[in-house]
């Protein structure tokens, strides 16, 4: 058994595997290292990833698995963020409220968005999630008692009746890995059930789905709820993580940001998001201060992923591989 | 009344503007089968264009139309030397592909151009307001857009419809790999298209600077707009992006305008003031969903492959 794709012919000591090891045993392991050296930033730095990692790779459970490609994931940060953010303004900071509410609510908005969006196809799925996820924007800019435009201040983060200390840094991030491994489980374990089968199935061929039997709208609308609040809960961390919550935490260019996450790392492998978010991050960091035009570089880049190497990183990992 | 005729033209001139782009967007879309993000950012770098040309010449016209044609030539390059490799791809990659040229050239202007914006003086005969109807004065640089976008629809009508290069568009639309099998360079053809997409979606932005000054990022918004039009008019059709562009160029701007005040008829006036600028900024959007829900496939579908 692989962490991927469940090809049982493939050994587990790969290229790939090897290099998703390494990456979990230095995510496990750099609070050591910043508290030795005294590198706040860094921890700071990889908290962010981390959370964004999860968000990716909600996406890429319905994106790279199912097909649907979601240009409004977005607003599901914005949404897990908002409920956590209203819940403290209004004086509830209970994280065991606000954290399963921003889920539930999160869920709500997916099983509606969904529900309309899956009668679409193709690109006008994209651009239907797209004009949902503008229509959530527009109401975050609409709400003139938090703050509207200019975003909520968080006061305090969300307490957990002194069981875990989220404004303890170290402690934080490994909330967030946890949660982000979790995830990553979460969608292994359902990839490779009968359920995830079913959607994968559909993506290829979802008449042929039909004809066998499957209620293939019941199973992709199961998967987008699923996804929506997986987010949800990447945005109640992310909120927490900085203390704010703002309408352009749902800015369409989020969506986008995720989306190239997912295809970075490489879609339709469990890991490849999370590998994503951190190249990606990582690269924004390094470019942004070599030069103050650092776009001008990072956008070409993605270009060239797009047409030279399709499967993203873990594509060309598993391409080193095998030759 | 007088402000109602004046918002209502306001949002035909809007409503037109955003046709320009979409007939491009919608060009390329239908005939290419290519999501093209950067659509939006020669919007911009025509507005640009046309300031800087503007500027260096000292005439308005001039810097028009050689902004038109950088803008053109800026779009054949691009073909060329990148969104060709793109062709037959999946709509993510294009997506994904083009993502990254928004990036590339926002922060291009911003390195040419600088960060602050750049402004597209108006000459005299065009800063004025004139009498359109008896007793009602509007601008004429805005009654000046509204011809030359109708006069553009018409030609783009008559240009698909009625010569052999539309014959070939069109059919290039329906079978792509029939067409190039009967021996019509097919990829001059797409730069040609692709190229004409650029000179209007850079004439939309050359059109849009006098009033809105050229700016980074002034491409993206409009960009969404642009496609809920080509989705909801039915992508590939340019019958469907006109009547589809007026209408949501209509419903914006008079939603913006009146939706407010309606709403105080029938809400409190402090939740009216809260719903009344979020609804308007939705209503658009509403307005795609609710089309997708009911016609999946957009009001004007273009004849099935």
């Amino acid at each position: 058994m692989t962490l991927f794709r469940g090809n049982a012919t493939t050994s587990l000591f790969t290229l790939r595997n090897a290099v998703v090891a390494a990456l979990v045993v230095l995510l496990l392991t750099l609070p050591v290292y910043t508290d030795l050296t005294g590198n706040g930033f860094l921890l700071t730095l990889f908290t962010r990833i981390v959370i964004l990692a999860m968000a990716a790779t909600s996406l890429n459970l319905i994106m790279g698995f199912g097909g649907m490609v979601s240009f409004g994931h977005a607003a599901y940060l914005g949404i897990g963020g908002y409920v956590v953010g209203i819940l403290a303004f209004e004086g509830f900071s209970s994280g065991f409220l606000q954290w399963p509410l921003a889920i539930a609510i999160s869920a709500l908005f997916a099983l509606v968005i969904g529900a309309l969006s899956l009668r679409t196809r193709g690109v006008y799925f994209i651009m239907i999630t797209l004009a949902f996820a503008q229509m959530i924007y527009y109401v975050g800019v609409s709400l003139n008692r938090y703050g509207a435009d200019d975003g909520l201040t968080i006061q305090r983060r969300s307490q957990f009746a002194g069981l875990v200390d989220l404004s303890n840094r170290t402690v934080f991030y490994y909330l967030c890995l946890a949660l982000l491994l979790g995830s990553v489980f979460l969608v292994w374990r359902l990839v490779n059930s009968r359920f995830g089968l079913a959607i994968q199935g559909a993506r290829s061929n979802d008449r042929r789905m039909q004809a066998i039997g499957f209620p293939t709208y019941r199973y992709r609308l199961a998967c987008f709820v699923i996804a929506g609040a997986m987010c949800g809960l990447a945005g109640a961390l992310l909120a927490n993580f900085s203390n704010f919550i703002s309408p352009a935490t749902m800015h369409w260019t989020r969506s986008g940001d995720l989306i190239v996450m997912a295809v970075l790392g490489g879609m339709g492998s469990v890991f490849g998001p999370a590998i994503g978010a951190v190249a990606l991050l990582l690269l924004e960091e390094t470019l942004s201060g070599v030069t103050e035009y650092w776009q001008i570089i990072l956008g070409p880049m993605l270009l060239a992923v797009v047409l030279y190497a399709r499967g993203g990183i873990v594509g060309i990992l598993e391409k080193i591989g095998r030759d | 009344m007088l402000l109602f005729i004046e918002q209502c033209l306001n949002g035909l001139q809007f409503g037109l503007l955003l046709f320009l782009l979409a007939a491009g967007l919608t060009l390329v879309f239908g005939i290419m089968d290519l999501v093209n993000l950067a659509h939006g950012s020669l919007y911009m770098l025509g507005a640009y264009f046309a300031a800087t040309f503007a500027a260096l010449t000292d005439s308005f016209l001039l810097g028009v139309l050689l902004g038109l044609l950088a803008t053109l030539v800026v779009g054949m390059a691009l073909e060329v030397v990148a969104l060709r490799r793109l062709y037959g791809r999946e709509h993510l990659d294009h997506v994904l592909g083009t993502f990254g040229l928004i990036l590339f050239f926002n922060e291009l202007v911003r390195l040419i151009w600088g960060p602050g914006g750049m402004n597209l003086a108006l000459p005299s005969w065009l800063n004025r307001s004139i009498e359109i109807l008896p007793g009602v004065p509007y601008s004429a640089y805005r009654f000046s857009i509204i011809v030359v976008a109708l006069a553009i629809a018409a030609l783009l009508y008559v240009v698909v419809m009625r010569t052999r290069l539309g014959m070939l568009i069109r059919a290039g639309a329906s079978n792509r790999e029939m067409v190039s099998g009967l021996g019509v360079n097919i990829n001059l053809l797409f730069t040609l298209v692709f190229g004409l997409g650029a000179a209007l979606a850079g004439l939309a932005g050359i059109m849009q600077a006098p009033i809105l000054t050229a700016h980074i990022g002034m491409g993206e918004n409009i960009l969404i707009l642009a496609f809920v039009v080509i989705i909801i008019g039915g992508i590939g059709s340019i019958r469907g992006a006109l009547i589809a562009s007026v209408f949501v160029g209509l419903a914006d701007t008079v939603g913006r305008a009146f939706l407010p005040d309606l709403l105080k008829l029938i809400l409190s006036p402090a939740a009216a003031s809260t719903a009344g600028p979020a609804l308007s900024s939705m209503l658009i959007y509403l307005l795609m969903a609710i089309v997708l829900v009911l016609r999946p496939e957009g009001l004007f579908p273009a004849a099935k492959r």
